[in-house]
């Protein structure tokens, strides 16, 4: 009776120590994240002029809104094109780290320096550095084509030949335009991948050993294997990592570009709230629907 | 395999039940042989044609980096330079002001860095191993944090910044608050509040670590009188370090190459990564400066090649720090526990 009473006192009184532990972070959460995201509501709904000694909010009702999605040229269009985009790329990506993860769990010579190739594109892969060399021309000039693919013979050939083969032995259009097309863009879904494979391998190595063994006896294929064993244990992670690729896709793209564009150049601060409203609306929802239709599939241990 | 042929071998002891099934394991290895040769071989091209998709951008930089100005419209040339020359190298370095821009990211990465390990492992531990009232709320609102694009608060932010204020006290000296725009005061703020850059991805990276961790261990230095935060610092953290590691090499390597905090916050281009921005614009001007032509007179594929080198450069310091801790950067990926 005294141990049951005493046990959670003791827990309780420990577990006031974590206040100190999260105060830091709590504080920055409420002054810098939760304010912040009250304010920016507000913002959205009116206009806000800077003057040196503040700010003044004149209320302006939904004409953000209405600006942003009926008014303006580009918001649209820019928008339309991120979520395609990132439509395309997270299941290529997704699928191309799981691959990519299962080669590297694998034993075999220069496994070691496989691995730290395949995490470089962690490190050069981020921010101003890929966003340059997209656009680079001497370089995409010597690699054959590189992102336009009118302007290179080196990219046709690439997928050409294979495109007309899928196509001839009679496998649908759509399907292998958008297959080859990711085998022209293989660098871009390398680059987005390193995180992903870093995810994907520390869940490979997590799974019991024992269980391949038992398969194994039981005479199952690698394939068996992979489908049976592999696949579900890691399902929890595929979920991850589709969350991961999903905002990794829209934290930095044409629409984050015309958001900051449209608070810093043209001081539009209200508009470019309004914008980010919706975007991360749009994001929220995406997120929900692919969490919920992935979980109900995800196998939990 | 052994145990299997020997409980084989008990339950049926006739010679040829036992022959048959030797047999069949020869067999059934040298399909097995086979099998994994030619998968050896598909492997081997896979990882060596990926690496390659990975590495040809950077050798080309460096081969482009070090090829003469003569050798662009020399057909002849491919990858190997002729003439090899240092000379881009020089004109970059001068132009883009390297030493002090990398001294100056160095800085700003290397306190982000400090200053988001050590809050973001705090937190995460405080989440990881207490137990108190509305943990669960509040973890999810660390995920909210990861969710939330930066842009949707970016405004707020920025003002936050220009007239900084702490609960209207600095107010109170200076009309307005503060204005820490263009300097490093707002990295220092937000990192050491674990709001900083993916700050949120840290924490989560830290409890799953922590809660990974046996916790007899902890209860061993409670009941040696070890307080709370004796038993963090010496017993949690010394064991933390593959996640650490990763942490700080991904905060480094991220505040390294952002563009975002860094334009909204530093108004001039002092760091690596906003003078990266603009380069190619400051090395046609300085070229059409110099040679007299106009900017139209600029040979574009030699600014290519110069923004090239600039790219190289920048990225030099990250490779040199990536060399140094892959090998504890890629042990700790699979003791990290970021999978819980």
């Amino acid at each position: 009776m005294i141990v049951s009473k005493r046990k959670p006192t003791l827990e309780e009184r420990r577990g006031r120590w974590a206040w100190v532990f999260i105060a830091p972070w709590l504080l920055g959460f409420t002054l810098l994240f939760a304010v912040p995201l009250i304010q920016s509501m507000f913002y959205s709904f009116s206009e806000l002029s800077l003057s040196p000694t503040g700010l003044q909010l004149d209320f302006k009702g939904m004409a953000n809104y209405r600006n942003a999605l009926m008014e303006h040229v580009d918001y649209n269009r820019t928008l339309t094109e991120a979520v395609l985009n990132m439509l395309l790329n997270v299941p290529l990506v997704v699928i191309f780290s799981l691959f990519v993860a299962q080669l590297l769990n694998q034993q075999f010579k220069g496994r070691m320096i496989a691995r730290v190739i395949f995490f470089l594109p962690v490190i050069l892969a981020s921010g101003v550095i890929a966003s340059i060399e997209s656009g680079d021309f001497l370089q995409s000039a010597i690699m054959g084509g590189g992102n336009d693919p009118a302007t290179g013979a080196g990219s046709m050939l690439r997928s050409f030949e294979l495109e007309r083969l899928l196509i001839q032995s009679g496998m649908n259009e759509l399907f292998v335009t958008y297959l080859t097309g990711s085998v022209d863009r293989i660098y871009e879904i390398v680059s987005a991948a390193g995180v992903q494979i870093i995810i994907f391998l520390a869940g490979l190595q997590a799974i019991a050993p024992q269980l391949y063994e038992a398969a194994k006896i039981e005479g199952a294929t690698g394939y068996e294997a992979f489908w049976k064993i592999t696949f579900p244990m890691i399902s929890p992670l595929i979920l991850t990592n589709v969350i991961y690729t999903v905002i990794d896709a829209f934290t930095s793209n044409d629409m984050t570009t015309l958001i900051q564009e449209t608070a810093f150049r043209q001081f539009d601060f209200g508009l470019s709230a309004a914008m980010s409203w919706i975007y991360f609306i749009i994001i929220a929802l995406i997120l929900l629907i692919t969490t919920y239709s992935i979980n109900r599939k995800v196998f939990y241990q | 395999m052994s145990l299997m042929t020997g409980k084989v071998i008990n339950s049926k002891k006739e010679g040829q039940e036992v022959q048959r099934w030797e047999r069949f394991q020869q067999r059934y290895l040298t399909l097995e042989k086979v099998k994994s040769s030619v998968w050896t071989i598909v492997r081997a091209v896979l990882i060596i044609g990926l690496s390659y998709v990975i590495l040809y951008p950077i050798l080309l930089k460096v081969s482009i980096a070090f090829t003469h100005r003569v050798d662009l419209y020399d057909p002849t040339v491919m990858l190997i330079p002729r003439n090899v020359t240092l000379e881009n190298f020089e004109y970059v370095i001068s132009t883009m002001n390297y030493a002090k821009v990398t001294w100056h990211s160095f800085l700003l990465s290397a306190m982000t860095m400090v200053l988001t390990v050590i809050t973001c492992s705090l937190v995460g531990y405080g989440f990881a191993r207490f137990t108190f009232k509305g943990k669960n709320v509040l973890f999810s609102l660390v995920i909210l944090t990861i969710l939330v694009p930066p842009q949707t608060i970016m405004v707020p932010t920025y003002i936050n910044y220009r007239n900084f204020d702490l609960f209207g006290l600095i107010g109170l000296f200076n009309e307005g608050g503060l204005n820490l725009i263009g300097s490093y005061w707002p990295f220092v703020i937000s990192s050491a509040t674990g709001m900083g850059l993916k700050a949120g991805l840290f924490i989560f990276i830290f409890r799953q670590f922590f809660k990974s961790f046996p916790k007899e261990i902890e209860e061993a230095a409670f009941v040696d009188g070890a307080g709370v935060f004796k038993t963090f610092f010496q017993i949690m953290l010394p064991n933390a370090i593959p996640a650490i590691i990763t942490v700080m090499l991904f905060s480094f390597v991220w505040q390294w190459n952002d563009v975002y905090y860094t334009t909204m916050f530093l108004d001039n281009a002092s760091v690596m990564s906003t003078q990266l921005q603009t380069v190619g614009a400051t090395i046609a001007h300085r070229l059409s400066t110099t040679s007299g032509g106009g900017v139209g007179a600029v040979d574009p594929f030699y600014v290519s090649m110069l923004v090239n080198t600039s790219i190289l450069l920048a990225i030099l310091p990250l490779i040199v720090l990536y060399l140094f801790v892959q090998r504890h950067f890629v042990e700790s990926v699979e003791r990290t526990g970021i999978v819980g």
